[in-house]
């Protein structure tokens, strides 16, 4: 019974996952499975995220720069080093892995505010950087000749193919969540959030701690850029950068509930879906990221602690059955 | 002789302009409690920080079980055996009271895994008197109760030296008895322990020797008999012995 209770969070947050990837193959719609892929790439960016801004208590507004980052190193070794798909993957999250382990001795020691600085201003430089690289095309940013795709049995079969990658990246992104928050290294992150100096006393390596959860906050979101621009056919510095996606990561995992596993599932879901009933509609299709704004507005002022954390907050048993 | 589990040698701190500590020196020997006392702003929580890694001395050498920690951080004193409760709480708000316990015992000196963590958590809840508390979070808890809790994280380390920072301030009179009969039995398990305190009585009655501190300088040291007839104690707490003498006959 307790084995079950404990892992229960986990599998019902894996059920979620499961719902949104069997909803388009029912409906046998690619309209569908695109949104599906939008929603479980939105899912492995926050739960991702969720390491760093829920567990450990720093708040990175510059998150996208892994998926970035990750995108742009793949995209360069599918289209002009002809690798496959598979390495690309593998390159892409280890690039993102190495950029947070060498910026993690450079900007961890910064607290608060200071550290949410920096982390745009590292978004912004790699963007920069990119602007003025011409091996990953400079500003014009770099196209795959879609011969590639033959390789993988036609476009149809990529577009079936990279929602399967995208569905496996998302569990796996939640397995990590969850074996993080359930680990003795979790605990000592959840110290960190709490009070860092303390944290310290205790026998927490911070400065190691903080490092090894920026480094997995930021594999998985590598892995995802590469696919997704792998997918998209071409990439450019404005949209493997763009600011606001960062922002709309941390609204997100505070709208679910930061530090939960559950709660970036459910917010990237519930944002998603949100997102796309506005960008429907003819008032709010131009403005829908002023709503995001609102919601982030509203979640601090009422509901800091997101839905999980008001659900934990209301009965307190619930704690332990969804970590 | 007795094993020396730390040696202060001419350890000072200078803030700025400001000496917190100068030339304090001592040894203390395992087994004992020693006690810290001295007026406010006189050092005493600013050399449990430089003994604790937090701040590095601006002179001296601290040695720990003979080994040089000077410079060492506080993480790698808390592996070495060495725990600490606050002046001021620090508990883990949003944990439980049982994760704040598991952390000391995660991270401590045995470095524990987390099934055994809880294991240590729930016996040392057990032993300060918080064990029906476990799964309530740690901001839930009163003053009396977080300075127990601070107290557990810092026992689940099992550590070789425990520095306690007033863990009776605040508490009323049946609290405070109840925690010097806890202090005493930590004791009874071997742990050597260093208490800063202000309940005067308490602190006699517990300590085996005492220090006192006074504008960061080291003005006695001795069993709690010899500091209670030390004149230049009774100077720094009361003021020129003389005068105080003769402002209690005018008040008679």
């Amino acid at each position: 019974m307790s084995r079950f209770k404990q892992s229960f969070g986990l599998i019902f947050s894996l059920l979620l996952v499961a719902l949104i990837v069997i909803w388009p193959l029912y409906t046998q719609k690619a309209t569908d499975r695109e949104t599906a892929f939008v929603i479980l790439r939105a899912i492995a960016l926050a739960a991702s995220l969720n390491i760093l801004l829920g567990y450990t208590g720093y708040v990175s507004f510059g998150h996208i720069v892994f998926f970035g980052l990750g995108g742009y190193v793949g995209f360069y070794l599918i289209s002009v080093q002809q690798q496959s798909l598979w390495v690309a993957l593998l390159a892409g999250g280890a690039a993102a892995g190495l950029l947070a382990w060498l910026l993690g001795a450079a900007i961890l020691p910064l607290r608060g505010a200071y550290f949410a600085l920096a982390t745009i201003g590292i978004n912004e430089a790699v963007r920069a950087f990119i602007n003025n690289f011409e091996p990953f095309g400079g500003p014009i940013g770099m196209n795959l000749n879609f011969q590639v795709y033959k390789d993988y049995g036609g476009p149809a079969q990529v577009f079936q193919m990279t929602f399967w990658i995208m569905a496996g990246l998302t569990a796996a992104a939640v397995i990590l969540s969850y074996l993080v928050k359930t680990s003795k290294f979790g605990l000592g992150l959840l110290a960190i959030r709490e009070d860092e100096d303390a944290a310290e006393v205790i026998g927490v390596v911070t400065p190691r701690a903080k490092t090894y959860a920026y480094v997995l906050s930021a594999i998985i979101p590598g892995m995802v850029g590469a696919l997704f621009f792998f997918k998209n056919g071409f990439i450019e510095p404005a949209n493997a950068f763009p600011l606001h996606s960062s922002i709309e990561s941390i609204v997100m995992v505070m709208l679910g509930g930061q530090g939960t596993v559950l709660g970036p599932i459910l917010g990237a879901g519930l944002y998603q879906g949100l997102r796309g009933l506005l960008l429907i509609n003819p008032v709010f299709k131009n403005i829908q990221l002023a709503v995001s704004g609102i919601i982030l507005l509203g979640i601090v002022l009422f509901i800091p602690k997101g839905l999980i954390g008001w659900l934990h907050d209301r009965y307190p048993k619930l704690r332990k059955v969804l970590p | 002789m007795k094993d020396l589990i730390l040696q202060v040698q001419g350890v000072s701190k200078v803030f700025g302009g400001l000496q917190a500590l100068k030339d304090v020196t001592f040894d203390l020997p395992a087994g004992q409690i020693m006690g810290l006392i001295g007026p406010n702003g006189a050092g005493k929580t600013t050399l449990f920080n430089v003994i604790n890694g937090v701040y590095a001395p601006s002179a001296g050498r601290i040695l720990f079980r003979g080994e040089d920690i000077t410079h060492r951080r506080t993480y790698e004193l808390a592996h070495m055996g060495m725990a600490r409760t606050h002046q001021i709480v620090k508990p883990l708000n949003d944990l439980s009271v049982l994760e704040n316990v598991m952390l000391g015992a995660c991270y401590g000196q045995h470095n524990e895994a987390l099934p055994n963590a809880e294991k240590t958590a729930r016996e040392v809840l057990e032993f300060v008197g918080l064990a029906e508390r476990a799964d309530q979070l740690a901001k839930s808890l009163n003053v009396a109760q977080k300075k127990r809790l601070e107290m557990a994280r810092a026992l689940a380390a099992r550590p070789s030296l425990l520095l306690l920072d007033e863990v009776l301030a605040g508490l009323n009179p049946s609290e405070i008895a109840g925690m010097v009969e806890t202090v005493k039995a930590i004791r009874e398990q071997g742990i050597t322990i260093i208490m800063i305190e202000h309940v005067m009585h308490a602190i006699m009655n517990v300590s085996d020797r005492l220090i006192v501190l006074d504008y960061g300088q080291q003005i006695a040291e001795g069993t709690p008999e010899e500091i209670v007839n030390n004149p230049q104690v009774i100077e720094a707490y009361l003021g020129d012995p003389e005068i105080a003498n003769r402002l209690m006959q005018e008040e008679n």
